[in-house]
């Protein structure tokens, strides 16, 4: 593939434009507009520009270290992650002054990456969020497998596998308009892998958007819908475009193909 | 000179011994008085007093439960087992009482804490006033609860009590004793001996509800013969001027020993809690679990000793403490003596604020920020539930559910 085979967005001003939507849904749901972002005085988002519509699903690539779970923590509004710059735009209002607790209210949820370990039994915060929420679920525990987990502390002594599968689960009981999947495919089995892709579709189907971040995108052979996908390096989305040609790139090059190219434009 | 006047000639060297000591407790400050005349009966009582006693799960009527001992101030308001279980030779009555009539009991009287081991087991030998006697005869199983309530209502009395407790062999008992007052000074001490013969098995769970100008001494010990089984939980959920604990358990083969602690410290209130376990015989083993959460100015200590005498023992400490204000302290002092090879000792404490990261976690799940706190706080409190039998959890879980209540405010 030729570097002028794919489209290269600029590294500022980006606006990314739905070429289509089969869906006719083409309601602007949350808009990152020149985001920088800073944990302990290092930069790590360096201007980072985002657009996603009602019900589409989004993928994030990127290496290690490129700002890709600082992102999402930024738009749940995780106070350690300081906006240095720039602006989150979700349902037309700007809500980068509000506690976690606000953005969940409006809709957004996500499943994190490194959850902590607290110590709250699983199904008293199932319970909990289904109450809050008034979420209800065609997957049962056994579907989603963590019925034995259910009596546990969260997350205390839970192995990879099963902290995904709880992590999307909490997500999707949440019934969030947008919800944001930290690497839900890192460090998992083949069974783990099609459960969670399971609870994803449930998400999809619900009409939830998704931000979906991935190292290599394991996940996405199973997922009924991917609209876009995006290059995140270095602290800025370098590359958009159609999931399937991202995903061939990174499987035959892997990202020093954007890392050059990121050199060719700077 | 026979042992009862010995142990009184010891007690009466301590508090000699002790008097020049300054920045103690002050016990001419404080009524040990006489027993009242003209005692009440459980009918009798006040309101006030049910519900009080309610408060720390003591249920003030006599069909609810095995056996029921209450004692207020210096008087023994009542004392007795329900007929089944009095059939089968359980005894539950004032200890001096059981001085008197039963002679056998003077066998199991400072046994095993020595009664100078400090000025308030000192003082308890002098002045003593009641206190409750409990016997499980071999084989019987005690379901529902005994239970004990130690109350104080008039101001600054001094309520030095001993208590008695054996479980023979093979027989089982579950004890609950509530300690409450209505006065807001006062001095609790309480000796309690448990006498846990083979096979037996005890759960015993303490309630404290005194106020902010109490000072409390208890001093528990157990001796757990083969196979036995000891879990001791303690919960204070009032603020106190002074609290000072260190239960003991002393462990024969194959036995074992759950002592937990839960403390609400608040106010200016000076805690110091803990336990220790002997594993004295080879099998043996135990833990000392203690929660604390510190509040305002007060300042708690938690402390823990796991002694590993015989080989195959095993023992586990666990101090935490979780600080709610900026002037709040807590300290943890665990300390593990392993004196033979084959004993294996282990430790974890860990004191600090509640963690950033799960406060934060939880209100991206949709939570305030108090609610979080509310529920880091409950979880925190959440320990040792799976030793305690069905019927006591989620009487317990309750008291947990007010401890974390009452951290709010």
């Amino acid at each position: 593939m030729n570097v002028k085979d794919v489209k290269l967005f600029p590294f500022k001003n980006v606006k990314v434009v739905n070429t289509y939507n089969e869906r006719g849904l083409n309601i602007e749901l949350l808009r990152v507009e020149e985001l920088y972002v800073s944990i302990n005085n290092k930069e790590i988002l360096k201007g980072v520009n985002l657009n996603l519509n009602n019900q589409e699903v989004h993928v994030i690539f990127g290496p290690n270290g490129s700002g890709k779970s600082t992102l999402l923590a930024t738009i749940v509004g995780l106070p350690i992650y300081h906006i240095e710059k720039g602006r989150i735009i979700y349902m037309n209002e700007d809500i980068s002054g509000l506690t976690p607790y606000e953005r969940a209210k409006l809709g957004i949820s996500i499943a994190f990456q490194n959850p902590p370990k607290i110590n709250i039994r699983l199904n008293y915060l199932i319970n909990q969020l289904i109450r809050r929420f008034k979420s209800s679920t065609s997957l049962s525990y056994e579907e989603v497998g963590i019925e034995h987990l259910l009596s546990r502390n969260l997350y205390y002594g839970f192995s990879g596998g099963e902290i995904k599968r709880v992590e999307v689960f909490l997500a999707l009981l949440q019934r969030p308009r947008l919800a944001l999947l930290d690497e839900p495919d890192s460090g998992v089995d083949v069974d783990s892998l099609k459960i969670i892709a399971n609870i994803i579709n449930e998400l999809i189907e619900e009409g939830s958007s998704l931000i979906i971040v991935t190292h290599l995108g394991h996940i996405l052979k199973y997922i009924e819908q991917v609209d876009k996908a995006h290059v995140l390096i270095n602290g800025r989305i370098v590359y958009t475009d159609d999931p399937d040609k991202v995903t061939k790139i990174i499987l035959r090059e892997g990202y020093s193909y954007f890392r050059n190219m990121v050199k060719a434009y700077e | 000179m026979n042992r009862m006047e010995e142990l009184r000639r010891r007690a009466e060297r301590t508090i000699r011994r002790d008097e020049k000591c300054n920045g103690k407790i002050d016990f001419s400050k404080y009524d040990f008085g006489q027993p009242e005349k003209g005692e009440l009966s459980l009918s009798e009582l006040s309101e006030e007093v049910r519900r009080k006693a309610e408060q720390v799960g003591v249920e003030l009527k006599k069909e609810i439960n095995s056996g029921t001992y209450l004692q207020i101030d210096h008087s023994v308001v009542y004392a007795d087992v329900i007929n089944y279980l009095k059939k089968k030779g359980v005894i539950v009555m004032s200890t001096s009482e059981a001085l008197k009539k039963l002679d056998w009991v003077k066998e199991y009287y400072w046994r095993i804490i020595p009664v100078d081991m400090d000025r308030y087991t000192a003082i308890t030998e002098l002045e003593l006033r009641h206190g409750y006697f409990i016997y499980v005869p071999p084989g019987v199983k005690i379901e529902r609860p005994i239970q004990a309530c130690l109350f104080t209502r008039r101001r600054n009395v001094a309520q030095p009590v001993h208590n008695i407790i054996i479980v023979d062999e093979n027989a089982s008992l579950n004890l609950l004793t509530g300690c409450v007052t209505m006065a807001n000074e006062g001095l609790h001490i309480g000796v309690s001996e448990f006498y846990v013969k083979k096979n037996a098995k005890v759960n015993f769970i303490m309630i404290h509800n005194w106020s902010q100008r109490y000072h409390v001494r208890p001093r528990t010990a157990a001796i757990v013969e083969q196979n036995g089984v000891f879990v001791s939980y303690y919960v204070n959920l009032y603020p106190v001027q002074s609290l000072q604990m260190f239960p003991k358990a002393y462990l024969r083969s194959r036995a074992r020993a759950y002592i937990t602690s839960v403390v609400l410290g608040k106010d200016s209130s000076n805690v110091d809690i803990g336990g220790g376990i002997e594993l004295l015989e080879e099998g043996s083993r135990g833990e000392v679990v203690s929660r604390s959460i510190v509040k305002d100015y007060a300042n708690v200590i938690m402390r823990g000793l796991i002694v590993g005498k015989a080989p195959n023992t095993r023992g586990h400490l666990e101090c935490r403490g979780l600080l709610l204000s900026p002037n709040a302290k807590g300290s943890a002092i665990p300390q593990l003596k392993a004196l033979t090879e084959g004993t294996e000792l282990t430790h974890e404490a860990a004191i600090g604020r509640i963690s950033e990261e799960e406060l934060y976690y939880l209100m991206a799940r949709g939570f305030t920020e108090e609610e979080a706190t509310s529920l880091i706080v409950r979880g925190f409190l959440d320990v040792g539930l799976e030793m305690i039998p069905q019927q006591l959890r989620s009487y317990l879980k309750s008291i947990l559910d007010l401890v974390a209540k009452l951290s709010k405010g």
